[in-house]
C-alpha cells in the first residue's frame, strides 16, 4: 500500500534537497542554503517526533519495504540531528568555498535521507538502494577539497566502497538464492522453515551471511575492512570526516541490527553463530584499532583509528544481540544508546577540531599546543569529548559502556568485556596525549582562536547532549530502550 | 529528616570548582577565598554531621536515595555509616587544609583551585556512594583532575608520573567495572546494602564468587595500593605538588581501603575467609617490603611516600586479619594516617619550600632557622612511628591486637608478629629522616632559610590537634567504627 503519510519526513528532507540546489541558482547570499537546508531538517524532525510511538504498529509500508517503526524513527532522528550539526559546523568551512555550495549542502542532505531510508528498510534490494544513495553522496563529499589529498580520499573511498558493495550484493544474492525472498521476515520464515541438516547441506546460505556481514562491515569500519578509514578521515574536509564517523556508522548499525535481527534472528543456533563472529570482530577491532592510534600524529588519522575501535566497542552490541534471546533488549538498547552518545561525543570532537584546525590550517597533535589557554573553550570541549570517548564519567561515554557492556556480561561474554575494558585503558593513553598536548604545551602564539557563532552553537548542543547523556541518562535510555522494542521486521 | 547534608557536603566543592571556572574576572586572592570558603562550610557541615550521628546505631544514616537510571535500578543512593562517616570527615578536613596549604600556588590559580575543589568531590562522593554505579563513577571522575593536578603543577618528571596514575587507576577500575558489572549481573542490583544483606544467595553462578572477588580486589588493590601493584605510589607522590600528595596519601589510599572492606569483605565473607592468608601474606610484605625500601630513600617525599606503603600495610592486615577489632583498628589507621601522612607531606612541603631543598643528603641543620617546623614534623613523624598520645599508636596498637586475637585466619599470629617487625623500621627511618633534616651542622646556606608563617601555623596547629585528639581519646571514632563494623563480622560469622 502506498501510505505517504508515513514517508512525510523523507519527502521533507528531499524536497529540501532538491529546494537547496534550485536556490543556489538564484540566491547570491550563500548563507541563506545553510538557514534553508536546517529548516528542512527541523520540519522533517518535527514530522518524525509526532510519529514517534503513539500507538502506531510497526507498520510495513510500499508492498513491505519500508518499516515504520520507534527503531527507524530513532535512527532518522538521529541522522536528523547529525546532519543539523554538521551543516551548522560546515558553514565556515563551506562559505570559503568559491563554487558549489548549494551542492555541499544538498549531498550532506540527499546522504541522510540515503540513511533515514536504511534504517527503514525491511527488504534487501531497497536496503542497498538507500545504501547506494547515501554512499554515493558521501563520495562526491569526500573529494570536494579537490586537492590532492582529498581526492585520493575520494577515490579510495568510491573504490572500497564499491567492492564492499558488490560483495553486499553477491552475499544477498546467495541469500536470496537459498530462501528465495527479498523480504526480511520472509527471510525469516524460509530459514526456519529449513532443517539444521538442510541448512548444512546448503553452506551457501552461511556463505552470503557472512559476505552480508563483510559488506556492512565496510560501513561501520569493521576490522578487516577498515583500510580506507584512516586516508579518508585524514583527505576528507572535516566536517564530512565527522559526518562519515559518526552517521555512516550509525547507518551501518541500523541496518545490520535490522537485518540480522530479523532475518537471520532465528533458530538460534544461527544468531549464536553470526553472534560469535561479531565478538571476534569486535576483539581484534577495538585491539587493532587502538594499538594503531596510539603512534598518531594527525589528529583526524587518530580519530579515524579511534573510531576503528569504537566499532569493536559497538559490535559487542550486536555480538550480545545474536547471543541473547529474542524478546531479550537489553542488547539492542544498549546499542542504540551506544550510537547516539558516540554520535554526539565525535561530532563534539570534531566540530572542536574544525574549529581549532580551521585557525591553525594544520591537523598535527603538537601544533595543538597550549591550546588550552588560547581558546580556553574550545581546549574544554574537546577535553570532555575526548573524556568522553575514552569511557569516563561524567561525559556519555562512560554511561553508554556501562550499558552495552552490562548487556554483554548478561550473555556470558565477560571475556569480551574484560578485553574490551583493558582497551579503554591503553585508548587512555592517546586520547589523554591530545588533552596534554592542549593544557600542558606552550602555546605557539598568543593568538586567539575565533570561531563562529553556528559552531559554536553546535559545539555547545553536542557538548550538552554529552553531559546530558553523562549524568542523567535515564531519558535518554529509555528512549533507546522503546525503540529496541517496538521493532517490527 | 529534609535537608540532604550529603549532597551538600559533596557537591559543595564542585560548585565552588564551577563558579572559579567559570565567573570571568577573578583575581588570585578572590579565587582562593572562594575555594577556602566553599570547602569550610562542607567541612562544617559534615563535622555537624558527626555530631547528630546516631553512634549506637549500626544502620545507615542521612540516606538519599533517588531513582537514577531505571533501565539498569541504578539509584542516586547516599548514606555513611560508621567506616564511611570518618572518611567523610577526613576528606572534608584535608580539601579544607589543603586549599590552605595551596595557598601560595600563583600558577594558572584558576585551574588548579577547579580541579582541587572536584577532586574533593569526587572522592567525598566515593565514600557516600551506596549504589555501585554512583560508586564507580566518583571512582573514576577523580583521574582526570588528578592528572591535570600533578601533570601541570608537580615538579620532576611530572607528565611521567601523571599518565603512569592514569593507566594503573584506569587499569584498577576497569578490572573493578568487569567485577561490578559480574555483580550486577549476579544480582541484578547495584544496591551495596542490599546486596550485602542478601548475601551473594541469589547467585546464579554463572561464574565462581571468587572470580568477582577477585576482579573487585584488583581495582581497590591498585589504589591502596598492594605490592606488587604500588610502584604508581612514589612517583606520583614524589612528583605531585604538595597539597595534592596530602590528598594523595591522605584520602585517595583510602577509597582502596574501604573498598575492600565494605565492598570485597562486605559482599563475599565467605570467598574473603578462604583467601585472607594469602591478602595477610601480601601485607606482611607490604610493610616490611615497603620499610626496608624507605629506609633507603634520600628523597624527603619519596621516603614519606614509601612509608605510605608500608602503613597501608598495616591496614591490609587489619582488613584480612578478619577480627572485629582489627577491622576497626584498620579503620582508624586509615583515618590516623590520612591525617599524619597528609601533615608530613606538608611539612616536606614546607621545607622544601622555605630551604628549596629537599635531598636528605643536602639537608642539615635545619631546626635553628625553623623551629616551629620542626617540632611539628617530628609531631608528625612521632605519629607515624606510633607513638603513644598520637593517633599513630590507638591504630596500630588495635591492629595488631585484633589481629593478634582474630581467630579467622590460619597462623595469623606469626604473620602479626611479623608486621610488628615493621614499626621497628619505621622508627629507623623516621627517627633518622628527622635527624638528617633538622640537627647536626647548621649549613651557610640555609641560613635565610624562614620558618612557618602564620597561615601555616594554623593549618599545623589543626592537624596536630587531631592527631592529639583522636591520640587521646580514641573512642571518638572507634565507637562509631565498631558499628560500621559489626554488620561484616556478623556476615563472617565470628
Amino acid at each position: 500500500m502506498l501510505n505517504l503519510g508515513l514517508v512525510i519526513p523523507e519527502l521533507t528532507l528531499a524536497a529540501t534537497a532538491i529546494l537547496v540546489i534550485l536556490l543556489d541558482l538564484f540566491i547570491k547570499q550563500k548563507g541563506w542554503l545553510a538557514a534553508v537546508s536546517i529548516a528542512g531538517i527541523v520540519v522533517a524532525a518535527g514530522f518524525t517526533v509526532a510519529m514517534w510511538g503513539g500507538g502506531l504498529p510497526s507498520t510495513l509500508i510500499f508492498f513491505n519495504t519500508l518499516a515504520v517503526d520507534n527503531f527507524a524513527l530513532f535512527f532518522k532522528l538521529l541522522f536528523l540531528v547529525i546532519a543539523a550539526l554538521i551543516i551548522l559546523a560546515s558553514t565556515d568551512y563551506v562559505s570559503k568555498m568559491a563554487r558549489f555550495q548549494g551542492e555541499y549542502y544538498a549531498l550532506v542532505l540527499l546522504s541522510a535521507l540515503g540513511m533515514m531510508l536504511m534504517a527503514a528498510t525491511a527488504e534487501l534490494i531497497s536496503i542497498y538502494i538507500a545504501l547506494e544513495l547515501a554512499s554515493i553522496s558521501l563520495y562526491a563529499l569526500a573529494g570536494f577539497l579537490k586537492d590532492p589529498k582529498s581526492t585520493e580520499a575520494s577515490l579510495k573511498y568510491l573504490l572500497l566502497g564499491a567492492v564492499a558493495s558488490a560483495v553486499l550484493l553477491f552475499g544477498m544474492a546467495l541469500v536470496f538464492g537459498f530462501t528465495g525472498k527479498t523480504q526480511l521476515g520472509e527471510i525469516a520464515q524460509a530459514i526456519q522453515s529449513l532443517s539444521l541438516s538442510g541448512v548444512l547441506a546448503s553452506p551457501g546460505l552461511i556463505l552470503g551471511i557472512v559476505l552480508m556481514i563483510a559488506g556492512f562491515g565496510f560501513k561501520i569500519a569493521a576490522v578487516p575492512f577498515h583500510m580506507w578509514v584512516p586516508d579518508v578521515y585524514e583527505g576528507a574536509p572535516t566536517p564530512i570526516t565527522a559526518y562519515l564517523s559518526v552517521a555512516s556508522k550509525a547507518a551501518g548499525f541500523a541496518v545490520i541490527l535490522r537485518v540480522f535481527y530479523s532475518a537471520f534472528g532465528l533458530p538460534s543456533w544461527l544468531s549464536l553463530d553470526w553472534g560469535l563472529i561479531f565478538a571476534v570482530l569486535a576483539a581484534i577491532g577495538m585491539t587493532l584499532g587502538n594499538v594503531i592510534a596510539l603512534p598518531q600524529t594527525n589528529i583526524k588519522r587518530m580519530l579515524g583509528y579511534s573510531s576503528i575501535a569504537q566499532a569493536g566497542y559497538l559490535m559487542v552490541g550486536l555480538a550480545t544481540v545474536g547471543l541473547s534471546p529474542l524478546a531479550d533488549v537489553v542488547g539492542r538498547s544498549g546499542l542504540l544508546f551506544f550510537l547516539a552518545s558516540y554520535a554526539l561525543t565525535n561530532l563534539g570532537a570534531f566540530i572542536a577540531i574544525i574549529a581549532i584546525s580551521g585557525k591553525l590550517d594544520s591537523d598535527l597533535i603538537s601544533d595543538y599546543s597550549g591550546m588550552g589557554r588560547r581558546a580556553p573553550l574550545l581546549a574544554l570541549a574537546l577535553t570532555l569529548c575526548l573524556i568522553s570517548l575514552i569511557g569516563m564519567p561524567p561525559a556519555a561515554g562512560f554511561m553508554a559502556k556501562f550499558y552495552i557492556f552490562s548487556g554483554a556480561v548478561q550473555q556470558g561474554l565477560l571475556w569480551l568485556v574484560v578485553i574490551a575494558v583493558i582497551n579503554s585503558v591503553i585508548s587512555a593513553y592517546y586520547y589523554l596525549r591530545v588533552v596534554k598536548v592542549m593544557w600542558l604545551g606552550e602555546p605557539a602564539s598568543k593568538a586567539k582562536v575565533p570561531s563562529s557563532w553556528a559552531l559554536r552553537l553546535a559545539l555547545a548542543i553536542s557538548c550538552f547532549g554529552v553531559l546530558l547523556l553523562g549524568i542523567i541518562p535515564a531519558y535518554g535510555m529509555r528512549l533507546a530502550e522503546m525503540a529496541a522494542r517496538m521493532f517490527g521486521f | 529528616m529534609d535537608f540532604n547534608y550529603l549532597s551538600w557536603i559533596i557537591f559543595l566543592p564542585a560548585v565552588g570548582a564551577i563558579l572559579i571556572a567559570f565567573l570571568p574576572g577573578l583575581s588570585g586572592r578572590v579565587i582562593k577565598w572562594i575555594a577556602a570558603v566553599f570547602t569550610f562550610v562542607s567541612l562544617a557541615l559534615s563535622i555537624y554531621l558527626f555530631t547528630i550521628f546516631d553512634r549506637a546505631a549500626e544502620v545507615i544514616q542521612f540516606e538519599e536515595k533517588l531513582s537514577w537510571i531505571p533501565a539498569i535500578n541504578a539509584h542516586y543512593h547516599l548514606g555513611v555509616d560508621g567506616l564511611s562517616l570518618p572518611l567523610v570527615i577526613l576528606m572534608a578536613l584535608l580539601g579544607f587544609l589543603v586549599v590552605l596549604i595551596s595557598w601560595k600556588i600563583n600558577l594558572r590559580s584558576r585551574e588548579y583551585f577547579a580541579w582541587l575543589l572536584l577532586l574533593e568531590t569526587s572522592i567525598l562522593g566515593v565514600f557516600c556512594s551506596l549504589d555501585l554505579l554512583l560508586f564507580f563513577l566518583f571512582w573514576e571522575i577523580e583521574v582526570i583532575p588528578m592528572y591535570f593536578l600533578i601533570s601541570i603543577w608537580g615538579t620532576g618528571r611530572k607528565e611521567y608520573s601523571a599518565i603512569k596514575y592514569v593507566v594503573y587507576t584506569l587499569f584498577g577500575s576497569a578490572m573493578m567495572l568487569a567485577g561490578i558489572l559480574s555483580l550486577y549481573f549476579t544480582t541484578g542490583s547495584l544496591n551495596m546494602v542490599e546486596i550485602a544483606q542478601g548475601g551473594l544467595a541469589m547467585v546464579q553462578s554463572v561464574m565462581p564468587a571468587a572470580a568477582i572477588f577477585l576482579f573487585l580486589l584488583i581495582g581497590f588493590a591498585v589504589k591502596l595500593p598492594v605490592f606488587p601493584l604500588h610502584t604508581w605510589l612514589p612517583d606520583a607522590h614524589t612528583d605531585a605538588p604538595t597539597a595534592v600528595s596530602v590528598v594523595l596519601a591522605g584520602a585517595l589510599l583510602k577509597m582502596g581501603g574501604y573498598g575492600m572492606l565494605r565492598i570485597c569483605v562486605g559482599i563475599f565473607p565467605a570467598v574473603a575467609r578462604e583467601y585472607a592468608f594469602i591478602l595477610v601474606i601480601l601485607a606482611v610484605v607490604n610493610v616490611l617490603y615497603g620499610a626496608a625500601v624507605t629506609l633507603r630513600q634520600t628523597d624527603l617525599k619519596r621516603l614519606i611516600a614509601y612509608s605510605s606503603i608500608s602503613h597501608m600495610g598495616y591496614v591490609l592486615l587489619g582488613i584480612f586479619a578478619l577480627g572485629q577489632v582489627s577491622m576497626v583498628g584498620a579503620s582508624l589507621q586509615m583515618f590516623s594516617h590520612g591525617i599524619i601522612t597528609g601533615l608530613l607531606f606538608a611539612m616536606a612541603g614546607l621545607v622544601m619550600h622555605n630551604a628549596g631543598e629537599r635531598d636528605l643528603r643536602k639537608l642539615g641543620g635545619l631546626a635553628r632557622q625553623m623551629p616551629i617546623i620542626a617540632v611539628v614534623f617530628s609531631v608528625a613523624g612521632l605519629g607515624a612511628l606510633g607513638l603513644p598520645t598520637t593517633s599513630g599508636f590507638a591504630a596500630e596498637f588495635l591492629v595488631f591486637v585484633g589481629s593478634f586475637t582474630s581467630t579467622t585466619v590460619a597462623g595469623i599470629q606469626i604473620y602479626t608478629i611479623l608486621g610488628v617487625l615493621g614499626i621497628v623500621i619505621t622508627a629507623g627511618y623516621i627517627l633518622w629522616m628527622l635527624q638528617r633534616v633538622f640537627y647536626g651542622q647548621v649549613l651557610e646556606q640555609f641560613k635565610k632559610a624562614r620558618d612557618a608563617d602564620i597561615l601555616e601555623r594554623v593549618y599545623m596547629f589543626i592537624f596536630v590537634a587531631v592527631i592529639m585528639l583522636v591520640g587521646i581519646y580514641p573512642a571518638i571514632l572507634t565507637d562509631i567504627i565498631k558499628m560500621g563494623v559489626m554488620p561484616i563480622v556478623r556476615l563472617l560469622g565470628g
